[in-house]
């Protein structure tokens, strides 16, 4: 189950840096370091509201963002942090098709070290990718998206939104609404909310929930009244079209009736709820653009917060990874 | 030449002996065992306390890789592995390049087993041509040329009907079939075992149900043709509780078990290395209520065998994203030192019932020599060093690939000498071996 921060007993001293060398996944964290982020994050936001918005953080730095999956979203956002902290980044954009007729995601990796960049942005199809990136890699690795598995910035901006509008994490309602089985966001959102003492509950049609999804410390429902009832944050999740196709349900018309966020069901939800969307939305499919755009919507701030996190991240990793006592 | 093995614990189940007793090999065959047997003209060697004397191990399920993937293992290397963990003899899988579908490619191999000169090698030939699930393989020629078994294993028999024929027309040379059972459109594209850790790592899963209904349908059918079914791999405990059902009812399923699937579980897919794809098999690691069900049927009885799958694949196949590796792990020279580990230090299973598992059953099942030591048998032979310690070293492996979730565990238990048809080919350094053995 979740374990709130204020039940710790033993103090330690307040965190500087991630001592770590990648970010994986929120599922490594602990509480007091996705704290640090999320703070370190409030004074990167202010950078970028100054008419000169740049630091000297990374300057001297090598980023390369290696993305072998579409994105317009996170690519553009760690470019946009990246830059504003002085980096030096290099975009590598690799379609999977070619890939796996050419060279190995390990032989890539191992070119791209020899030019010592001091961290890999990298975003893959494949669970999983960035722990082979790391066992093989001496550059820090930050995971933008591995398959199903996690997508910790993006939980980490979540969060950021969240805690900008409530004020605090533990003891909220967070409702996730949508294609749960196969989504990245997900993951790395309950480890982030259980861990940050949320109360979790998470809700799609029974073929698009995970196994064992108790094990994870949420409450599971296919009934969206029951999500959104008290909810203090709504998440609504994309679904994807060839789900239909794999029968995950029946069709789009249907996922919206059953499922479909409209005003109607929101008024279950707390006054002050708010609604988010990680993107890229499928209007009229599991949001209806009347809560897209509406006076609840947060969804525009998701994607400014996702600069001043991401600038939090690089910050804090380059930190990590130029200290070899912490190696 | 005859040697006079004195003073070893003898385990020969289908001849009732536990206890110590004197071997005396005649050139290739067993000659006599007995209480106290006379030197003769015999060379005598003594056989220290501590180790055990069993009828040779046989492993039904390996994959030799020759002819076509000589690049992961080939018979020689693959037959050094074997005698080297133990095993006196191997049944090879037909999921070769070209697949052992016809009479050629069953002699290559056993050509290729004759020029190596290690343990002896039993070829199983496809069912289908090219294993696809369309035509039938000359089954009666497979036969002839040595096959003892039929499989499309790698998959399953793609139809029911094509597996209901094949059963009927091995049943005319009373060979087993043996099935990779799986269904595969509830697989689909899954690369773990459904549960709790596949979700977290977010890997597709497919849950034992996919195989249970493929041992379910083989059972249905060894009931209507008549004809034997042995399951490959069990892992699930749906697959078990079939099997045991099938039984009762006097149906003539047999079935085995990996030593992967009675030590691991799923929870190694994200510890100790997450993704590790050393842990990617298929079936894959399940559940522990699965793995317990697995040691409940070792211990009961309704396991026939352990068999190792063992799947060489090659460092560049495995070195790459979990998704995109192929499944499966080597097993041949780390699954005895695990049986003992693992099963009889534990107390699940006795020295006598391993020897039923890694030998009179898998003879049993194949229809092949062996599998005792009863005089005029072959003289293949396994001695166990039960309190040996061994120290798994991927890098050390005979066997081509070193593809093994195993690198770096301490077992209890270790083979200590293995002999096949009167040849010593295998003695274990660490291991109290006498000279002349």
């Amino acid at each position: 189950m979740s374990a709130p921060v204020t039940m710790r007993v033993e103090e330690a001293p307040p965190l500087t840096a991630l001592r770590r060398k990648d970010l994986l996944g929120i599922a490594d964290l602990t509480p007091e370091e996705i704290s640090l982020v999320l703070d370190t994050a409030e004074a990167m936001k202010e950078v970028g509201e100054r008419p000169i918005k740049k630091v000297p953080a990374l300057r001297g730095k090598t980023v390369v963002n290696l993305f072998f999956e579409p994105s317009t979203r996170t690519r553009t956002s760690f470019e946009i942090a990246e830059k504003r902290l002085s980096a030096d980044t290099l975009n590598i954009a690799v379609a999977s098709s070619s890939v796996v007729k050419g060279e190995s995601l390990a032989d890539t990796a191992l070119n791209l070290e020899a030019m010592h960049p001091d961290m890999i942005v990298l975003r893959h199809s494949s669970s999983g990718a960035c722990h082979l990136l790391s066992r093989i890699c001496r550059s820090a690795i930050i995971n933008a998206g591995d398959g199903m598995h996690e997508h910790p910035t993006q939980a980490l901006l979540d969060a950021f939104t969240i805690r900008e509008r409530k004020k605090r994490l533990a003891g909220l309602k967070v409702a996730i609404i949508g294609d749960l089985l196969h989504s990245r966001v997900l993951r790395s959102n309950i480890h982030l909310l259980t861990k940050m003492g949320s109360d979790v509950w998470v809700c799609g049609p029974p073929t698009l929930i995970p196994a064992d999804i108790a094990r994870f410390g949420v409450r599971a429902t296919s009934s969206v009244d029951e999500a959104v009832t008290g909810a203090d944050v709504v998440m609504l999740l994309r679904i994807q079209l060839e789900r239909m196709e794999g029968a995950f349900f029946p069709s789009l018309r249907e996922y919206f009736n059953v499922f479909g966020m409209t005003d109607a069901r929101l008024r279950r939800a707390a006054r002050d709820v708010i609604i988010m969307h990680p993107g890229p939305m499928n209007r009229g499919v599991e949001i209806a653009s009347e809560v897209a755009d509406g006076p609840y919507s947060v969804i525009l701030d998701q994607v400014a917060n996702g600069v001043a996190v991401r600038m939090a991240v690089l910050y804090l990793l380059s930190g990590g990874a130029g200290d070899e006592a912490a190696a | 030449m005859k040697r006079l093995l004195k003073g070893g614990r003898v385990i020969d189940p289908a001849n009732g002996i536990d206890g110590r007793r004197d071997v005396l090999i005649d050139g290739d065959r067993i000659a006599r065992v007995d209480h106290d047997l006379p030197a003769d003209d015999a060379a005598v060697v003594e056989v220290p306390a501590g180790l055990v004397i069993c009828p040779g191990f046989i492993d039904m399920h390996v994959h030799l890789r020759e002819p076509g993937h000589e690049h992961k293992e080939t018979v020689a290397t693959g037959t050094a592995a074997a005698v080297a963990g133990g095993f006196t003899a191997v049944a090879c899988m037909p999921n070769t390049n070209p697949v052992n579908d016809n009479a050629n490619v069953t002699a290559y191999i056993l050509a290729k087993a004759t020029e190596a000169n290690l343990a002896r090698v039993y070829p199983i030939g496809a069912v289908s041509r090219g294993s696809n699930g369309e035509l039938l393989a000359d089954i009666a020629e497979l036969r002839q040329a040595g096959c003892v078994a039929i499989t499309d294993d790698g998959r399953p028999v793609a139809t029911a009907l094509l597996m209901r024929r094949a059963m009927e027309y091995a049943g005319m040379f009373g060979i087993p079939l043996i099935e990779h059972c799986e269904d595969p459109s509830l697989k689909g594209d899954a690369v773990a075992h459904e549960g709790y850790h596949a979700a977290a790592l977010g890997l597709r899963g497919m849950p034992g149900a996919c195989e249970a209904l493929g041992v379910e349908r083989g059972i249905l059918l060894s009931e209507v043709t008549g004809s034997a079914f042995h399951v490959a791999h069990m892992s699930a405990r749906a697959s078990l509780r079939a099997v045991r059902n099938g039984k009762n009812s006097g149906i003539r399923v047999t079935c085995e078990v990996t030593p992967h699937h009675f030590t691991l579980t799923d929870e190694s897919l994200g510890s100790p290395i997450p993704y590790d794809t050393h842990t990617k098999m298929n079936p894959p690691l399940r559940e522990t209520a699965d793995r317990d069900a697995m040691l409940s049927g070792l211990a009961d009885g309704t396991i026939d065998a352990i068999a190792t799958d063992h799947a060489p694949h090659h460092y560049d196949e495995k070195h790459v994203e979990f998704d995109r590796a192929p499944f499966g792990i080597v097993g041949l020279e780390t699954a005895v030192p695990l049986s003992l580990d693992r099963l009889v230090h534990t107390g699940v299973i006795g020295l006598q019932r391993l020897v039923q598992l890694l030998s009179v059953n898998p003879a049993r099942i194949l229809g092949v020599a062996g599998g005792t030591l009863s005089p005029g048998a072959p003289a293949d032979i396994t001695i166990l060093a039960p309190d040996v310690a061994v120290r798994v070293q991927a890098a050390q492996l005979r066997s081509r690939s070193k593809n093994t979730p195993f690198d770096g565990w301490e077992l209890r238990g270790a083979v200590a000498a293995t002999i096949v048809g009167g040849r010593t080919l295998y003695v274990n350094p660490a291991a109290n071996v006498p000279n002349g053995l």
